[in-house]
């Protein structure tokens, strides 16, 4: 019987086919809202490009608002890929394999929307080249286009390169009539002729690896700037020199949060039971407490110091956020619901269920993204001259049109994602397969020590 | 060398009784001052009119002495003195700025009694919308204990600016005559000057100009960043220390039309400056004098806008809640409807018994 080393990643290929069927029954109901509301967002747009920015909340004293939020979550969640697959293959983790292409795809389109989030929010959208043509690399938004553009296309080069095996097994299975011709096309350009040789294999092994090793700084510089476009204003609450590091930890938090979410998702919908395993989220579970009690730990020396040092601009800050002012409730909501609470739901030991793990994250997710929320409109509306000396009050509750467009926003990633996990393998097959096929050559190695001489093992 | 005409062209809000008194007091003021080059460049008979006029007061035949620039006193029709039109965006010299000049604001706050006639007059000349004020009469107090005082807020024009710093695309700048201002045909609406300004100076024009109330006048002439209309829908804008008012020897609009010479302007490198009742003064012998302070000068922004301490008002300060209530800058208590100084009605001033 002719030894094939590829079995396994055959045999989990087809698979993973099956899951990239269509959408049916109660799924098509999602999708169906998830259209409709990314339809309203998009009217919601169109109306705030005709009427301009007049429509949201925003206001001369609160000039930022949702939108800016939205931006720092979405650029915070998009470090999921990173952690996963950069960090954690750098580590040597190996329980990461089955979920690193679900991760990569959370960072892809993270920033896609964050990235939007921010044209959104420009008063000037047709002048959106005019930061090429005249920009000042002095400004702080100069240093985010320059490191989100490179996280960008390190993510999508990452996400495809690392799935260019999968996309031959795939061509491969079109070639079987699993798929139409139109995918056949699509999986044979994209896999670039790859046919699994030991030279391309050792070619692709070393791109990867390399470039978990660049986009690891590129990411923490990527939500560092993030956080100086804050940290540089001399703003109460953002003046700050822990900013950068208090970004990047919230990132990462919020990132794992995400791809704990979406892993049970995925697990559910899609039946990766097999796959995607307790492990994974028990893992997960703990680095998502270790980076919860660091995020507090921030969180703590940030407002602490702030608090106990007590300089005028900066206590009305304080007074506000968490001292009985008009956002007390949220903050001390998020940092119990979205801080407290999860830690407490991942660190008991034997009762860190699944279901557990999954609430704990959805509850860290939803804390991050209030957190975002407070960090920007708080300190809109505490200027060092408060508006009230010119007889103005500053209110601000996003408006309709806001909502709408976070709504149309969060549901794009969410249907971006169901599309990709519809035309691309959501699991990384060769990844998985690697080492239980190594095992697997090595056992057959044991079992016939002379015939290792015959190079079986590489037979094409 | 001083001879303000500012005061009687740019007081198109002003009323004809005022404007006399102020050719009067310039043309008593200006000779006394010794050296310093002349600062009067007039534009006589311009070939263009900027709209920033208002409509020709009674008696517009009067003539008007002005100092040219060699220095000699001539009589003109006060109707054949424009305003200056800001220059184009693409003209250089509207990023460069008036060679060898540094222009200076000094605020008096010991004879400002809030009337708003500032803010007034500045709203008129640039067609500001009625959302907004560029040079905000804001009622501070600093400690419970302390006396309450007003405190006319234009843009401070810092040497150190953190807006410039933060734009993106270069289209807020610093000049070298001091002034910063803002190209709305490059802003590309991203308010990052908006977030790094420290004194909530910059204004956004969040809906199109017209339906938030630029009157249609404002559409008069081509836009300058000198005189920052007609406004631009996704822009910002602010105080521009009217540098084209400036460059002809005249006075911003808020300095010309106060009734009681709080805000002097000038330029530093002649070491003078000018208020709206035509009083000239040495620059360095007034910030000397008064004990003059630059607002939160800890922040490092070096204002280019001086303030002369509240001491021995000529006027009651604002009317203010019972003290122990609140510290800092005259907060909300006071900003009752019946004492807003945010647009208080025109000619009423407030004064607190």
């Amino acid at each position: 019987m002719p030894h094939d080393p590829h079995a396994i990643r055959r045999l989990i290929a087809k698979e993973v086919v099956s899951t990239m069927g269509p959408v049916r029954g109660m799924g098509r109901l999602w999708v169906g809202l998830l259209m409709a509301i990314v339809a309203w967002g998009g009217v919601a747009y169109a109306y705030q490009l005709s009427r301009g920015l007049i429509v949201t909340s925003m206001r001369d004293y609160v000039s930022w608002g949702l939108y800016m939020a939205n931006f720092v979550f979405f650029i915070g969640i998009s470090h999921a890929g990173t952690l996963i697959s950069a960090i954690l293959r750098v580590t040597h983790a190996e329980w990461r394999r089955p979920i690193t292409r679900m991760a990569e795809a959370i960072t892809v389109f993270a920033l896609i929307v964050g990235a939007s989030m921010v044209l959104i929010d420009m008063g000037r959208l047709d002048r959106v080249w005019h930061v090429f043509r005249y920009g000042r690399l002095q400004s702080p938004i100069l240093w985010d286009v320059c490191s989100i553009a490179t996280y960008m296309t390190g993510s999508v080069l990452y996400l495809y390169v690392a799935m260019i095996p999968d996309l031959a097994l795939m061509s491969e299975l079109a070639g079987q009539g699993r798929f139409g011709p139109r995918r056949a096309r699509l999986y044979r350009v994209l896999s670039l002729g790859f046919q699994a040789t030991p030279t391309q294999v050792r070619r692709l092994d070393l791109a990867l690896a390399t470039m978990a090793v660049i986009i690891i700084p590129v990411a923490v510089s990527v939500h560092t700037v993030v956080s100086w476009i804050f940290g540089m204003t001399l703003r109460p609450g953002w003046h700050s020199t822990i900013f950068g590091p208090y970004f990047v930890v919230g990132a990462i938090f919020s990132g794992t949060a995400a791809i704990i979410v979406a892993m049970a998702i995925f697990r559910k919908v899609s039946h990766l039971e097999k796959y995607i395993t307790f492990l994974h989220f028990r893992r997960l579970g703990t680095l998502l407490l270790a980076l919860t009690v660091i995020y507090t730990y921030f969180t703590l020396s940030e407002y602490l110091t702030a608090w106990y040092g007590g300089i005028s601009a900066e206590k009305r800050l304080i007074d506000l956020l968490m001292g009985g002012g008009g956002y007390t409730i949220a903050f001390w909501t998020m940092a119990i619901g979205g801080l407290f609470l999860p830690a407490v739901l991942l660190a008991v030991p034997g009762r860190r269920t699944l279901p557990l793990i999954v609430t704990a994250s959805a509850l860290a997710l939803v804390g991050a993204w209030v957190k975002r929320y407070l960090i920007m409109v708080p300190t809109m509306q505490t200027p060092f001259i408060p508006a009230e000396a010119a007889g103005r009050v500053v209110v601000y509750f996003p408006s309709w049109v806001e909502w709408s467009i976070t709504a149309g926003a969060t549901s794009f990633f969410v249907l971006l994602y169901v599309a990709f996990s519809k035309v691309f393998p959501i699991l990384s097959i060769t990844e998985i397969a690697e080492p239980l096929e190594a095992a697997q050559e090595s056992d057959a190695a044991a079992q016939s020590a002379p015939a290792l001489e015959t190079a079986e093992g590489i037979s094409p | 060398m001083f001879l303000k005409t500012g005061g009687l062209i740019a007081g198109g809000a002003a009323a004809a009784g005022i404007v006399n008194k102020v050719v009067r007091a310039a043309c008593r003021e200006g000779p006394k001052l010794a050296g310093g080059p002349a600062f009067t460049t007039l534009t006589v008979n311009g070939t263009s009119c900027c709209g920033q006029e208002g409509p020709a007061p009674a008696g517009a035949q009067e003539t008007v002495p002005v100092l040219t620039a060699d220095g000699k006193l001539v009589h003109v029709a006060r109707d054949q003195i424009v305003h200056g039109v800001g220059r184009p965006p693409s003209d250089p010299v509207v990023r460069r700025g008036v060679p060898g000049r540094k222009w200076v604001m000094v605020i008096d706050l010991a004879t400002c009694d809030g009337c708003g006639t500032c803010t007034r007059a500045c709203s008129k000349m640039h067609f500001i919308p009625p959302d907004r004020e560029w040079i905000p009469v804001m009622k501070m107090q600093d400690a419970p204990e302390t006396a309450p005082y007003f405190f006319p807020k234009p843009c401070f024009h810092c040497d150190n600016p953190p807006c410039t710093k933060v734009c993106p695309v270069d289209a807020t700048f610093k000049r070298q005559d001091g002034i910063v201002l803002i190209d709305n045909e490059r802003c590309i609406g991203c308010r990052f000057c908006m977030a790094a300004c420290p004194y909530s100076t910059r204004h956004f024009n969040w809906g199109h100009p017209d339906a938030a109330g630029e009157p249609p006048e404002a559409h008069a002439n081509a836009y300058s960043p000198e005189n920052g209309h007609p406004r631009r829908v996704g822009t910002v804008e602010k105080c521009d220390f009217c540098p084209d008012m400036a460059e002809q020897g005249m006075l911003p609009a808020c300095a010309s039309s106060c009734p009681f010479g709080v805000i002097y302007y000038g330029d530093e490198n002649e070491d003078a400056v000018t208020n709206g009742l035509g009083v000239t003064v040495r620059l360095s012998k007034l910030l000397e004098e008064r004990a003059a302070y630059r607002y939160m000068e800890e922040l490092g922004t070096q204002p280019r806008v001086y303030y002369l301490p509240p001491k021995n008002r000529k006027f009651p300060g604002p009317k203010l809640v019972g003290k122990g209530e609140h510290a800092g800058p005259a907060g909300a208590p006071a900003a009752s409807p019946t004492n807003n100084q945010a647009s208080p009605p025109a000619g009423e001033h407030i004064h607190p018994s």
